[in-house]
């Protein structure tokens, strides 16, 4: 892999830090006057998600990290293994749930993810912004509340639990924004 | 896509700085200072390690094969002085190769001036009164502070600058969370110095106010005279406002054999650090030889001067055309 000085360094560059893969969030060039350039950067660690703040010598180089984001459909969980498949090659790749993490709660077979591979291994997975999931799983609302405030839980066919309103029912398709975890709306089928 | 032709800065920032330098000409036009040009390009060009520069290649005719963007007028400005120009500023361009960021630009313009027989109090004080004529009208500014270099280094970091201690240097920074430090600085105790002063000082000091540090540790002495009564100490002073660095200045080292034996130090650095060698400009130091007055001097960033007047975080938001876009 290539190393990248510390001029080169932009937000969204990979690098290896620790031994682990990192993306570069932010690059602050510090310099006196008269005196040493640093670079003060800011890193995203892919593996644990936790930013870390890093000083260097202006000029140091850091090895690149081979992680790339591919766009693949999710196949089927074997019980320990999520699996998912580039659509135009055909190549399949297994994600534990370490990299699968949060996201297995909105994985639908067939939904496209975008999968990062660090040394052509799953990393992390990215689950759609949107997702639409049967709910299994709710009370009986009160028929004729459409105001949406207050609402109840409501288990979803993949085993999350989100809050709806109280006229959603069991057996009913619903959108949600993966992001914030939130109800957006019915789906008519 | 269309190529961005427009300058970055807001089109009243041209006024703004227009504005800025006719006060800049009119403070020294009333303390009669002269105005003076020097080249932009040198055939010399300063050693400082931590200064890189461009190096322009040309077809003319010269003993040295080199030409140098100046990093700072201060060679050329000091000949003028040896030559018995008086008390001199110039407003001008500086080159500095690599530097690019938030706060910097390869291209800047500098403000710097000269007195005659100024000690660094009369420096700091003269300072002060010009920053104030250029920001007053803009920002308010609480009463100068002044703090020497050991005070305020101590009072942030609760450890002494002139005592190199290994081991209280890399529980602070630890302490801090840089625990870097130790691996980057390693015991060169001037870039151990240069990495607190950045991470733990700098950025607090002068909250709307001007700030200036003065009385350098002597590593640092860059090309001030080093005290007299107290040689751990260097005559140099830097300013700052709302942690933005804006200036630095020196009682000038007039001794030329002292300026020799840095510009070895700096040459034996260079190397050191793997840096293209500096061309000594001997002319300088010629100068030197017959003689500098003793006097004060002192660079400004104008650029940054202008950020605080325009209320900007970015140089880029202050230049037509940074070097992106130049």
């Amino acid at each position: 892999m290539a190393s990248y000085s510390t001029n080169e360094f932009k937000g969204g560059l990979k690098v290896m830090l620790d031994g682990d893969p990192c993306s570069i969030i932010e690059n602050e060039f510090v310099k006196p006057g008269k005196g040493q350039a640093f670079n003060r950067v800011k890193f995203r660690n892919l593996k644990t998600g936790r930013v870390i703040e890093r000083t260097f010598k202006s000029g140091e180089s850091v090895e690149g990290a081979d992680v790339v984001e591919l766009s693949m459909l999710y196949l089927y969980n074997d019980g320990e293994f999520w699996h998912f498949m580039v659509p135009d090659t055909y190549e399949q790749y297994s994600a534990d749930r370490n990299a699968v993490g949060e996201a297995g709660k909105w994985l639908k077979e067939q939904d496209e993810c975008t999968v990062t591979l660090w040394n052509d291994a799953p990393l992390s997975v990215a689950p759609p912004n949107f997702v639409e999931l049967e709910i299994t799983e709710t009370d009986p609302g009160v028929r004729g509340d459409t105001s949406g405030g207050g609402g109840k839980p409501a288990k979803l066919e993949t085993g999350a639990v989100v809050r709806v309103p109280l006229f959603v029912q069991t057996g009913e398709v619903i959108r949600v924004d993966t992001r914030t975890g939130e109800y957006v709306s019915r789906v008519k089928e | 896509m269309p190529l961005s032709w427009e300058p970055t800065c807001a089109l009243e920032l041209l006024s703004l700085r227009a504005e800025m330098l006719g006060r800049l000409r009119s403070f020294f036009a009333s303390e009669d200072v002269l105005e003076v040009e020097t080249p932009l390009l040198g055939q010399g060009i300063g050693s400082d390690p931590h200064l890189d520069f461009f190096t322009v290649s040309h077809s003319l005719v010269l003993q040295d094969s080199a030409l140098f963007l100046q990093t700072s007028p201060e060679f050329a400005m000091k000949r003028l002085l040896a030559a018995g120009s008086g008390s001199i500023f110039q407003i001008c361009k500086a080159f500095r190769d690599g530097e690019a960021g938030r706060l910097h630009n390869p291209e800047f313009t500098l403000l710097e001036w000269y007195r005659l027989d100024y000690d660094l109090g009369q420096l700091m004080q003269e300072t002060a009164a010009l920053l104030h004529g250029l920001l007053d009208a803009y920002i308010p500014l609480d009463a100068t502070e002044r703090f020497s270099y050991t005070d305020v280094f101590r009072q942030y970091t609760g450890i002494d600058a002139l005592q190199f201690d290994l081991q209280a240097y890399c529980r602070c920074a630890e302490g801090y969370g840089l625990p870097e430090a130790a691996e980057l600085c390693g015991t060169d105790h001037h870039l151990w110095l240069d990495f607190l002063f950045s991470h733990m000082v700098q950025p607090f000091l002068g909250r709307n106010a001007i700030c200036m540090v003065y009385d350098y540790p002597a590593c640092q002495a860059a090309l001030a005279r080093l005290k007299p009564e107290d040689t751990r100490l260097a005559e140099r002073v830097e300013v700052f406002v709302n942690g933005l660095e804006l200036g630095n200045g020196y009682r000038e080292l007039t001794d030329a054999r002292e300026q020799r034996r840095r510009f070895l130090q700096d040459a034996a650095a260079r190397s050191q650090l793997g840096l293209p060698a500096a061309t000594v400009d001997e002319r300088f130091l010629a100068a030197l030889d017959a003689g500098l007055p003793d006097c004060s001097g002192m660079a400004i960033g104008l650029d940054r001067v202008l950020m605080l007047i325009a209320g900007c975080s970015e140089i880029d938001a202050v230049l037509t055309f940074p070097v992106a876009r130049a």
